[in-house]
């Protein structure tokens, strides 16, 4: 066993653990902050697999950003226990089967024979100052460029859905408008009053 | 080095004598990095209790010396402080997660220390020169969060809560002008590599560093990077007028001054970066002989310690932001304005050679 093979298992080890906690722990929280660590440990699968501009934008973005808002989220919630097993099993069922569905559609990809390991020979190593990054960024910019297009307009619209949905236009808010705040003069606030001294009698 | 390496391979085979023998070669080395990074922390406090004491007309610390050397007082303030709070009783709260409770300032920590590994000091002298190394200082500074959020839930307070949703919402922010800004010294520099990054500022003088065509996005990161350090005048996560002291009120000794090292790591880190990317690293301002005496280590250090004084001065200077005038300074001025910028140097980039030489422009774009 060499040391990337310890590094692989180790990873893997941690990975499945939290992602098994993800679904098993009773706090949201904690949840959550293992999904961190699930993604954090993937990051850390790609590294081994010379995928280094997909890992940390797997940090960056999922880790930095969305699961921060999930925090966000999942902290501000009044957590009662009871009332979220309430209706466990009426919808036991319907859970079951969205888990065997899954469980299949794995298993078919799994166990077909396009994907086993004698189809799929490890890509060659490359050298130590080849750059994913740049091999991505031409690919995305060249052969691909519709479908990222695509995407990136896909994910326009559901920005300006996400905010014309949330959007309130709140009447009789208390605002200031800051570019009007800092021009104020004195002149604006002050008034001077010359006024003679009154005269002691 | 050749016989520590000879003596592994002898010792454990020629199978894990190399990869035994780098990982006690990067252990010593990540340790020759946070040592004299955890010095520079302790007398940056040192420093920002002088300089802000200076600026408000008072003494400052002058009291603790070593050795009773009179000439040397005030500097043993740090010290005295560090062993002050290794003293202290550490608290936790009734009804605080514990686990959470202990784990928030060292995911506070690790993430600011575990940047340091890709920054460069001068062309040798980096412990991992990897491609991607912009990125890694993005995705790690992104990570610090999590200990201010995770602080703030944990300790059971109202104070601590509302500071650590404050510390969310700012820090998430201010990433995305931040990590436009850098996606402009990308476009200019074509790599990731932060050595690679200054390398690209070379050629003669200072004119040639980012600084001078990406000025407004050396603004946008370095404000940026202050509110990010959750620093003044960005400090609504602390807020000690407001909410106490915002996500760490209920820490104390020890624990408490983890996240005190972690703000003022943060604070180099962001300092080290921009004097890297913006104002040329180890690059002497003028190549000429008593310019290019002064080794490029020591250079750095310098503009550091420029960076730095910014912000204590910033503290000293500004008052606190309203917390909606934060969001706004973040989504309506700074991003749209990085926005506009990566647009218009994409336009410059694409300009005919002819055109760019006939310009000064070729001293940044080539």
């Amino acid at each position: 066993m060499s040391f990337q093979d310890i590094t692989f298992y180790f990873f893997a080890t941690v990975l499945v653990a939290s992602a098994l906690g993800v679904i098993t722990a009773r706090n949201p929280v904690h949840a959550v902050l293992l999904l961190v660590l699930a993604f954090f440990t993937c990051a850390g699968l790609w590294l081994l697999l010379q995928a280094e501009f997909l890992a940390i934008t797997l940090v960056l973005v999922y880790v930095g950003a969305v699961m921060v808002l999930f925090l966000f989220v999942v902290m501000m919630l009044d957590i009662n226990l009871d009332r979220l097993r309430e209706g466990f099993w009426k919808w036991f069922p319907f859970g079951a089967l969205l888990a065997l569905v899954m469980a299949a559609e794995m298993a078919m990809v799994l166990m077909g024979r396009k994907f086993s390991i004698d189809q799929m020979p490890a890509p060659p190593a490359r050298a130590a100052d080849y750059s994913n990054t740049k091999e991505l960024g031409r690919l995305i910019y060249t052969e691909y460029v519709y479908a990222f297009e695509l995407a990136a307009v896909i994910l326009l619209v559901a920005i300006v859905a996400a905010i014309a949905l949330t959007l309130r236009r709140r009447t009789g808010p208390r605002f200031l408008d800051p570019s009007q705040q800092v021009k104020v003069k004195r002149a604006d606030r002050v008034r001077m009053v010359s006024m003679p001294s009154e005269k002691k009698e | 080095m050749e016989y520590a390496q000879q003596l592994f391979g002898q010792f454990f085979g020629t199978e894990w004598g190399p990869v035994l023998f780098s990982l006690t070669k990067n252990l010593v080395l990540i340790v020759a990095i946070v040592l004299p990074l955890l010095l520079g922390v302790a007398y940056l406090t040192l420093a920002e209790r002088k300089i802000i004491a200076f600026m408000q007309i008072r003494v400052g610390p002058n009291r603790v010396t070593f050795f009773g050397i009179p000439w040397l007082a005030g500097w043993g303030q740090p010290i005295a402080d560090a062993v002050k709070a290794l003293m202290k009783e550490i608290i936790i709260p009734n009804g605080a997660n514990k686990t959470l409770f202990i784990m928030a300032p060292i995911l506070t920590i690790a993430p600011a220390l575990a940047a340091w590994a890709v920054v460069p000091f001068s062309p040798e002298m980096v412990l991992a020169d990897i491609n991607a190394g912009l990125l890694y200082i993005l995705a790690m500074t992104s990570m610090g969060v999590y200990g201010v959020i995770i602080a703030g839930w944990a300790s059971n307070s109202k104070y601590a809560f509302l500071g650590a949703m404050r510390s969310a919402a700012q820090v998430v922010s201010y990433e995305l002008a931040m990590g436009f800004a850098l996606v402009c010294v990308l476009m200019l520099s074509h790599s990731l590599n932060l050595g690679d990054i200054v390398k690209g500022q070379e050629g003669g003088s200072f004119i040639n560093w980012y600084l001078i065509p990406l000025f407004p996005m050396f603004l946008v990161y370095f404000i940026s990077g202050v509110a990010e350090t959750n620093r003044a005048p960005f400090d609504v996560a602390e807020g000690e007028s407001e909410i106490v002291a915002g996500f760490h009120v209920e820490y104390s000794g020890m624990a408490f001054t983890v996240f005190f090292l972690a703000e003022y790591a943060n604070m180099i880190l962001v300092a080290t970066l921009a004097s890297l990317i913006f104002l040329g690293g180890w690059l002497p301002p003028f190549d000429i002989a008593p310019f290019t005496l002064i080794p490029g280590f020591i250079w750095l250090l310098l503009k550091i310690a420029f960076l730095l004084f910014f912000f204590l001065w910033f503290r000293a200077t500004f008052p606190r932001y309203r917390y909606d005038q934060i969001m706004r300074l973040g989504w309506k001025v700074f991003i749209p304005l990085t926005l506009v910028w990566i647009v218009l140097l994409g336009a410059v980039m694409q300009l005919p050679p002819a055109f760019l030489n006939a310009f000064p422009l070729n001293l940044w774009f080539h």
